[in-house]
């Protein structure tokens, strides 16, 4: 193998820079098996939460139906897919060997993300008034688990994301540092997708 | 960093070494002397067992006591002997299979072998700290958050930790497999060895997240108050069953698959043949990877899932015979007209067939699900799984122990002790468990800690533990074996059986650290063995000789491991004393210091992810000149 120079000079920056070294690829393959582990967690989360659906020890719980509301959803939805997209512009410019938009980018991403996390904690804290908390009800315990396990992942990754603008700041673009941004958008992509999921299946067939 | 293999090291420079090295050949060794003690305390655990049941009304084990050895005793040999063993062989094989410097994470494979560590040594200090865990290795939520004390709390908080360490090994198995074969190396050009690997793998990355949520649903409601298996809360302890299941099943075909890649690399060595139907066997192996998802509720066929799915399910369960039954044949057919050498992995390989093959028509019998209802927890289940795990697994890894021995410490384990060992081990083995089917099918429960006189169980329990002394008796050969093949350290050469044909075989003994001078050029399936046949018996290189790239040492994965480690106390204590608190643990002392401990071990292992983040990790180059040193050296040495 070549000796591979990390720092690749504009003129030759290739196309693919976050599969340009062996580490690259490593990480692109390894991260995607990761997420297909991460899709096996979930998908045994909605099971869990779809078994104990509506499972409550008395009459005076309040259930799906009654407990969410579609507009606060939608909202959240729009913001977790937007960030999405941002992060599309991020890896563009970072294909494109431009610094600092890419950092631009990411920074609005986080920001987005971060807006869907207050929302989430704000839905919490109303459920919390209702009397629906993790140790109300199994239903309220599922419930928390599976959006919880949504809302850490939103959060390591905002954590994730700042460490990498705030490391990469000095180091600047290179095919190392391009290789870790990248397998942040994919783990980013991958929690909306999971959202997704939660829209649907916990929000939009709780309320039918 | 590079050293030379003549330098004499200290004491202390040598654990430190061991304690951040990310060479696979090093973590195959950790994960074998780890592994290796836990199978020696869950032997010591199953002896125990078979002392109580050598004879009715016994009381050496008192009932709960009873209980606790026999969920460690399960626990400890799938999670922590059986799967870490099995890793041993696999990091110590694979990279040197497909041509690898090293595996493509090497950093998570340190991680992966100290989460496990850790895990583990967390589920044995509960025998230390106030009574193992008691229900079971299957843990069944009903009897689970029942358990009274924080038996139960060392079995999820160990697992979990262990577990996550498993989930991070597969995931770089994978990639591995996927991206760092050497130039040549098809996927049908791959080991068995290799490819057995990589299935299993992909098994763990898909059945290791559903086993994670189920002991997160139950670590929840033991320690911080949920209600998932709490009915009165409108929980339901059936999902433990699913979820344990979902994982549980494709477990065993983690475990016996790589067995049969070992297998599959001894048939072939020894029988001096290729292996027969090489990519029916790779149909075979895939295959019975995919429908080991799709059988786990013949676990649970009297839970009352109704009469469709149990026929779903043992319609599934019974085509897995059709995979099987392929690998039984090509094995039978690799020896056919082969000129067999009789070695110690060949006979343990020899012996596997007719036990496995038993093991694997007891289980047809129990997919038949209406028959199942009489075998349910009965000690005819016991048999049937010891048949397979024994006899299949427990078979390979001693097998493989001998066979790879040369490979990862440059000496051969004695042949005339180890063909001892395969005796006693052979003869004890099926002592013990064929007189469990009759056992079971005349009615003895399954753990249960004694029995009445006069149900006529009295004879054939004698018979079973005496299997089992002869067992340890040779375990025990086992250990001398090793203890005097260390001591004497008699160096091998390269290709010290002689026979070897994959290309593992074509490196020098003991591997350099970099494993290949050179990347070599695979030129058909068996590589060694084509380049002894049809080239001058040395591989040829695909690269000239240059400087290459090398991962650096690091103790982050020690720490993170033991962040968690210190995190699982804090987790466990939490509850104590709490009025939320499930019943078990609501009447304990209040611990104020649980949460502070949870914090500290959780934000050590978080810091210590970021560190590794901020970092940059470059790693070295082992220059030109280092390895044309070493391999004039190994030219002198050859003559």
């Amino acid at each position: 193998m070549a000796e591979m120079e990390y720092n690749v000079p504009t003129e030759r920056w290739p196309a693919h820079p976050e599969t340009a070294t062996q580490e690259g690829k490593n990480k692109f393959v390894g991260f995607w098996t990761f997420l297909a582990g991460e899709t096996a967690l979930f998908a045994s989360l909605f099971a869990t939460y779809l078994a104990l659906k509506d499972s409550v020890p008395s009459d005076d719980h309040m259930l799906a139906s009654e407990l969410f509301h579609l507009p606060l959803a939608f909202v959240m939805t729009m913001l977790l897919l937007t960030s999405s997209l941002t992060s599309v512009y991020a890896i563009y410019h970072m294909r494109n060997n431009n610094f600092q938009k890419m950092q631009l980018w990411l920074g609005i991403t986080v920001l987005l993300g971060a807006g869907f996390l207050a929302l989430e904690i704000y839905e919490f804290i109303e459920y919390y008034g209702y009397g629906h908390t993790f140790r109300s009800s199994a239903f309220g315990s599922a419930f928390y688990f599976l959006i919880g396990t949504h809302g850490f992942h939103v959060i390591v990754g905002l954590i994730w994301a700042v460490l990498l603008i705030l490391r990469n700041a000095k180091r600047g673009l290179s095919v190392y540092t391009a290789a870790k941004v990248n397998t942040f958008a994919l783990y980013w992509h991958f929690i909306d997708v999971v959202w997704v999921f939660i829209f649907t299946i916990v929000y939009l067939l709780g309320v039918l | 960093m590079a050293q030379t293999s003549a330098q004499k090291k200290g004491v202390g420079s040598v654990i430190w070494e061991y304690l951040t090295t990310v060479d696979h050949k090093k973590i195959a060794i950790l994960y074998l002397i780890a592994g290796g003690f836990f199978f020696v305390l869950g032997g010591i655990e199953a002896m125990l067992i078979r002392i109580q049941l050598a004879v009715p009304n016994n009381d050496f084990l008192s009932a709960g006591l009873f209980n606790e050895v026999i969920t460690m005793h399960g626990t400890t040999m799938i999670f922590l002997a059986a799967m870490p063993l099995l890793f041993a062989f696999m990091n110590a094989t694979v990279p040197l299979q497909i041509g690898a410097r090293d595996v493509a994470f090497p950093f998570l494979n340190s991680l992966g072998v100290w989460l496990f560590i850790f895990g583990g040594i967390f589920l044995n200090l509960s025998w230390f700290m106030g009574g193992a865990p008691d229900a079971g290795w299957t843990s069944y939520a009903s009897l689970s958050i029942a358990s009274p004390g924080h038996g139960i709390d060392f079995y999820a908080l160990g697992l979990q930790i262990s577990g996550a360490g498993t989930l991070i090994s597969g995931i770089n198995f994978v990639t591995t497999i996927i991206t760092m074969r050497a130039p040549g190396m098809t996927y049908m050009r791959m080991p068995l060895m290799t490819w057995t690997t990589l299935v299993a793998s992909v098994l763990i990355v898909f059945a290791f997240p559903p086993l994670t949520i189920g002991i997160f649903l139950l670590m929840f409601d033991r320690m911080f108050g949920s209600n998932f298996f709490l009915v009165e809360a409108g929980g339901n302890t059936i999902i433990w069953e699913h979820l344990f299941w979902i994982f549980g099943h494709p477990e065993v075909y983690i475990l016996i698959l790589p067995a049969f890649g070992i297998f599959s690399e001894i048939f072939a060595t020894f029988a001096r043949k290729r292996l027969f139907g090489y990519s029916a066997m790779v149909f075979a192996t895939v295959l019975i990877g995919f429908y080991g998802f799709m059988v786990w509720a013949h676990h649970m066929f009297t839970v009352g899932l109704g009469p469709v799915a149990n026929a779903i399910f043992a319609v599934a369960t019974m085509a897995i015979a059709v995979p099987t039954g392929i690998k039984i044949f090509n094995w039978i057919a690799t020896i056919w007209g082969g000129s067999i050498e009789f070695t110690t992995p060949m006979l343990y390989a020899l012996a596997f067939i007719p036990s496995f093959t038993m093991g694997g028509v007891t289980g047809i019998m129990q997919a038949a699900a209406p028959a199942d209802y009489q075998y349910h927890d009965s000690y005819f289940i016991v048999a049937h799984f010891h048949y397979v795990i024994v006899g299949g697994v427990v078979f390979a890894l001693l097998a493989g122990l001998h066979y790879y021995w040369p490979l990862m410490f440059a000496t051969m384990l004695n042949e005339k002790l180890g063909k001892i060992t395969f005796w006693l081990f052979f003869f004890g083995f099926h002592l013990t468990f064929l007189i469990q089917h009759f056992l079971g099918l005349w009615g003895m429960p399954r753990r249960v800690f004694t029995y009445l006189d006069g149900q006529g169980y009295n004879a054939a329990n004698m018979i079973s533990t005496a299997g089992a002394f002869l067992m340890a008796v040779a375990v025990i050969v086992l250990v001398v074996n090793i203890i005097m093949t260390i001591a004497k350290n008699e160096r091998v050469g390269m290709d010290p059986w002689g026979d070897g044909r994959t290309l593992e075989w074509s490196l020098p003994l003991p591997v350099p650290y970099y494993n290949f001078a050179q990347i070599p050029l695979i030129r058909g399936l068996d590589p060694y063995w084509v380049e002894k046949k049809e080239g001058n018996g040395k591989m040829l290189p695909s690269e000239s000789l240059t400087d290459f790239h090398m991962p650096n040492n690091s103790i982050l994965p020690v720490v993170m491991s033991l962040g968690l480690f210190i995190a699982a106390f804090g987790a466990m204590f939490f509850p104590d004393g709490k009025d939320w608190a499930i019943d078990a643990v609501s009447g304990l002392d209040p611990k104020p210091w649980a949460l502070p401990v949870l914090i500290i071990g959780l934000g050590t292992t978080f810091v210590a992810m970021g560190i590794r983040s901020w970092k940059d990790d470059l790693g070295y180059y082992v220059k030109k000149e280092e390895v044309e040193k070493d391999l004039e050296e190994l030219e002198r040495g050859g003559k």
